[in-house]
C-alpha cells in the first residue's frame, strides 16, 4: 500500500484536491507535504499545484494561493448569486475602523500614537478590539520609548480574507489623487 | 484659553455671507457634522468642495469656513472633541505666522503650511486606500471558501478517561446532592435498565452533555442517583456511551456512541 501511494501522478493531485477541498482554512506547503509518507520536493509539490490548477481551470471553483497558503474558493462571478444565500449582509465596519486599518497595513508596524497623528484624532480603543477580535491585526512588539508602547501589524489572516499573498499585493497608495477623491457628503 | 480669542474671530465675520452650500438644513446639521472623521477629515472636506489648491492653502479663507463649521458644532453642542479645537490653534497660528514679513532668504520648506499639507496629503492617502479595502471582497463577504464536509474535521480524538476521573466525577455528585438533605425514600422504580432508556432519550435530543447534567441532585434521593450512576456504567461497558474528557479535571461529557446511529444510515 505505501509502496504504490505516490506512484501515480493523477492520484498524487487527488490526494491534494481533497485535503483542500476539505480543509476550512488554507493549507501552507508544509501542510501538503504532511499527506504523503513518502518525502516529496517542495518543487514537486508546486508543480502538482498547478497541474491542479488548471484542471480545475473550467470549473466553478479555482485554486488560489492566499498568505498562508492553498485553498478552494468560488470564482468571483458567482459570488452574487452566493451572497442570496446569506442575505444578512455582513456588517460595515465603520470609517474610523477602515482608516485605522489602513493605517496599520500600510504604515505598519505602528502605535496608536502614530495612527492619532495620522488621522488627527485620539483612537478608539473599541476601533482596535474590533480588529483584533477579526485577526486582522496584532501585536508584534514595543517600541523602545518612553512607555514602550504597543507596535501593531496586520495578520496573515487579514491577508487571506483579502484574498492576498502579501501586503505588496494591497492597492498602491497614492500620494495625493486630486481627480480621484470622492465627497463623502 | 483658545475660545475667547476663537469666539471674537467667528463673531467678527458676517455669518449671513456662507456660501450657498454650506448651507445646511438644522435637522440635518447633527447627523451631518458627525460624519466627519475628524479636523482633517473636515478639513480635506472644505478643500476639495472649495476647490483649494491643497500645495497652496488660501489659510484665511480655509481657517474662515473650518470656523464656521466648528462654530456650528459648538452651537448645536455637538461634543466637540479637542481635537478641533488643537487644529483651530494651528490653523490660527499659521496664518498668523504667514502675515509676518518674510525674510527674503526663507527657504521653501519653512513654509507654514508645510507640516498642515503634508498631514492632510498623508491622511487624505489613507482615506483613499481604507476606502479602497472597504470595497475589496472578504472572506465571507464576496469570497467563499471550498469548505466539503469530511467527518474527521470536527472530530477530535477523544481523550480516554480513566476510572479515577469518573470515580472523582461521581464523588462529586454526592457531594453535592449531599447538600440537599432531601432522603426521599420512596417507592420510585430504581431499575437500573430503566435508567438506562432515560439517559438514552435524553442524549438523543440532547446529543451532548455534561455528566453532571444527568443527574438531579436537588429532587432525586440518593439511591436513585446511584442508580443513574450505574446505569451509566453499564450503558459505556455496553459500549451505547462515549465518555470524553478533554483533559484531567475539565468537565466529562457523556454522548452516544456512533454505532447506534448504524439502524439509520
Amino acid at each position: 500500500m505505501a509502496m504504490s501511494e505516490t506512484s501515480n501522478i493523477a492520484e498524487l493531485k487527488n490526494v491534494l484536491e481533497v485535503a483542500l477541498l476539505t480543509s476550512h482554512e488554507p493549507l501552507s506547503l508544509d501542510d501538503l507535504l504532511r499527506l504523503f509518507a513518502e518525502r516529496m520536493e517542495r518543487a514537486t509539490l508546486r508543480m502538482l499545484l498547478d497541474e491542479l490548477k488548471q484542471d480545475w481551470a473550467e470549473r466553478t471553483m479555482e485554486l488560489v494561493q492566499v498568505a498562508s497558503g492553498y485553498r478552494f474558493q468560488a470564482r468571483e462571478e458567482y459570488a452574487n448569486y452566493l451572497a442570496r444565500l446569506n442575505p444578512e449582509r455582513q456588517a460595515k465596519y465603520s470609517r474610523a475602523v477602515m482608516e485605522t486599518l489602513a493605517i496599520i497595513a500600510y504604515r505598519q508596524p505602528v502605535t496608536r500614537g502614530d495612527i492619532e497623528e495620522i488621522r488627527g484624532v485620539a483612537v478608539n480603543s473599541n476601533v482596535m478590539r474590533q480588529l483584533q477580535e477579526r485577526d486582522w491585526i496584532d501585536v508584534v512588539g514595543q517600541r523602545e520609548v518612553p512607555g514602550r508602547p504597543s507596535l501593531y501589524a496586520t495578520t496573515k489572516h487579514f491577508l487571506d480574507d483579502l484574498n492576498l499573498k502579501s501586503l505588496a499585493e494591497l492597492p498602491p497608495m497614492d500620494d495625493f489623487v486630486q481627480s480621484e477623491i470622492k465627497l463623502e457628503l | 484659553m483658545i475660545e475667547t480669542p476663537l469666539n471674537a474671530k467667528i463673531k467678527g465675520e458676517d455669518f449671513t455671507e456662507l456660501p450657498k452650500d454650506l448651507y445646511i438644513p438644522p435637522d440635518a446639521l447633527e447627523v451631518y457634522l458627525e460624519t466627519f472623521e475628524g479636523p482633517l477629515d473636515l478639513l480635506l472636506y472644505l478643500i476639495r468642495k472649495h476647490n483649494l489648491d491643497i500645495l497652496d492653502i488660501p489659510m484665511a479663507d480655509l481657517t474662515r469656513q473650518y470656523m464656521v463649521y466648528v462654530e456650528k458644532m459648538r452651537a448645536i453642542k455637538l461634543e466637540l472633541a479637542g481635537d478641533y479645537l488643537l487644529m483651530s490653534a494651528m490653523l490660527i497660528e499659521i496664518k498668523s505666522r504667514m502675515l509676518l514679513p518674510k525674510p527674503t532668504e526663507i527657504a521653501e520648506e519653512d513654509d507654514p503650511r508645510a507640516e498642515l499639507v503634508r498631514r492632510l496629503m498623508e491622511y487624505e492617502a489613507i482615506k483613499l486606500v481604507a476606502q479602497q479595502l472597504d470595497d475589496m471582497p472578504k472572506v465571507g463577504d464576496g469570497i467563499s471558501i471550498a469548505s466539503a464536509y469530511y467527518q474527521h474535521i470536527s472530530q477530535v480524538k477523544p481523550p480516554e478517561v480513566s476510572l479515577d476521573d469518573l470515580a472523582e466525577a461521581w464523588r462529586n455528585v454526592l457531594k453535592r446532592a449531599s447538600h440537599f438533605k432531601h432522603h426521599k425514600v420512596g417507592r420510585s422504580e430504581l431499575s437500573v435498565r430503566e435508567h438506562m432508556s432515560i439517559i438514552l432519550r435524553r442524549l438523543k435530543t440532547d446529543r451532548l452533555l455534561e455528566f453532571t447534567q444527568l443527574f438531579d441532585v436537588v429532587n432525586d434521593g440518593i439511591p436513585k442517583l446511584v442508580v443513574c450512576f450505574l446505569a451509566i456504567l453499564e450503558l459505556a461497558r455496553e459500549g451505547l456511551l462515549r465518555i470524553t474528557q478533554q483533559q484531567a479535571f475539565s468537565p466529562i461529557y457523556v454522548q452516544i456512541a456512533l454505532d447506534l446511529n448504524h439502524g439509520h444510515e
